[in-house]
């Protein structure tokens, strides 16, 4: 098989991935997202910076911390018919937060109380419907990066006013959600095709849990609830290799917060001694077929 | 074997065996992010900037 990873640079994870490549025989062509340049008009015969025609390709792996290199790179190389993991399809929606809400809700998977406006005023009226507190997040972003937990309304007219003067076009659409009262963690789960294969609790102290801002890993044993609405929510936004991250209410009841398209991992395997990285290469290799 | 010096603060920045061309490395000295642009010969850079849409 003739694979290619896409990336902007190496990271841990890329390089259990090659290793994971090595494993299985593979020695993948590695291909920088700063060196792509696509002619539309021609196809897949166009030479990847490899030096290789696109089209030589059985799969492009993609990625990229740059989510939009990926995304465009992902529907060019998808309407030249070849395979990608993940496709643009499902990395179109997952990158974007509404499209990811409206997936899930089109799907009946349960969610935060979602609400989007697109102007001061409106944004306002959702924020008070959603109720305090709130959480406004970019629709497009990620590491917990510009995530605002919105306490009374004050703090909202300042937010709202402060994304209306500094944020670029992309912040003016205000994406609220409840704020979810969770047990000082949140869990993240990594679906591979049609599998949970394993999953981490992040802990912290702090209303924002994702490990780029200091939450711990540890060990999530997979229960059959969080099974179902895993492998529920990866099929809502088009299947592959996905990291879906759920907050337990005060209930007990699992939420689909956020899923991811190129999902981190350097901390998850070692608490859940599961080999994600061979794990994903071969679902990148093999498909489906290979691991029912 | 030689370290290669960080641009940022001229320390010298330990290379792992297992270095890969385009790998991220962290200077010991002062934190700052770099990239090995190249393996031989050996040669670091600043990582480039975290951009609005960089993740995951």
């Amino acid at each position: 098989m003739r694979v290619a990873l896409l990336i902007t640079h190496i990271r841990a994870e890329e390089k259990r991935l090659i290793e994971a490549f090595h494993a299985q025989g593979i020695s993948p062509d590695i291909i920088l997202d700063r060196d792509l340049h696509f002619n539309i008009n021609s196809g897949g015969e166009q030479l990847a910076p490899s030096r290789i025609a696109w089209q030589e390709y059985d799969v492009v792996f993609e990625r990229c911390v740059s989510t939009s290199r990926g995304l465009y790179t992902l529907a060019i190389l998808n309407r030249w018919g070849i395979r990608t993991v993940n496709s643009y399809q499902t990395a179109a929606i997952c990158a974007d937060k509404l499209q990811t809400s409206l997936a899930l809700a089109d799907a009946d998977i349960p969610q935060p109380r979602t609400h989007v406006a697109f102007a001061p005023d409106s944004a306002m009226q959702a924020i008070d419907d959603v109720q305090y507190p709130a959480v406004l997040k970019p629709v497009t972003g990620s590491w917990g990066r510009l995530l605002a937990r919105v306490n009374d309304r004050d703090s909202a007219e300042a937010i709202i006013e402060h994304r209306q003067t500094l944020g670029s076009y992309n912040h003016h659409t205000y994406y609220v959600q409840e704020y979810v009262n969770k047990p000082q963690r949140d869990i993240r789960a990594f679906v591979v095709g049609n599998r949970t294969i394993c999953a981490i609790y992040r802990s912290s102290p702090h209303w924002i849990t994702n490990t780029a801002k200091g939450g711990q890993a540890s060990n999530c044993p997979i229960t059959t609830e969080i099974d179902e609405i895993c492998i529920r929510a990866a099929q809502a936004v088009g299947g592959g290799i996905l990291a879906i991250d759920l907050l337990e209410d005060e209930n007990g009841n699992l939420l689909v917060n956020e899923i991811n398209h190129t999902m981190e991992f350097r901390n998850s395997s070692t608490p859940t001694g599961v080999d994600i990285a061979a794990e994903v290469v071969r679902y990148t290799l093999f498909g489906e077929e290979v691991l029912a | 074997m030689t370290h290669p010096t960080c641009p940022a603060c001229e320390a010298d920045v330990p290379i792992p065996d297992d270095a890969m061309e385009n790998e991220l490395l962290a200077c010991p000295d002062c934190g700052g992010e770099l990239e090995i642009i190249s393996l031989n010969p050996l040669e670091l850079d600043f990582a480039p900037e975290v951009e609005e849409d960089w993740g995951e």
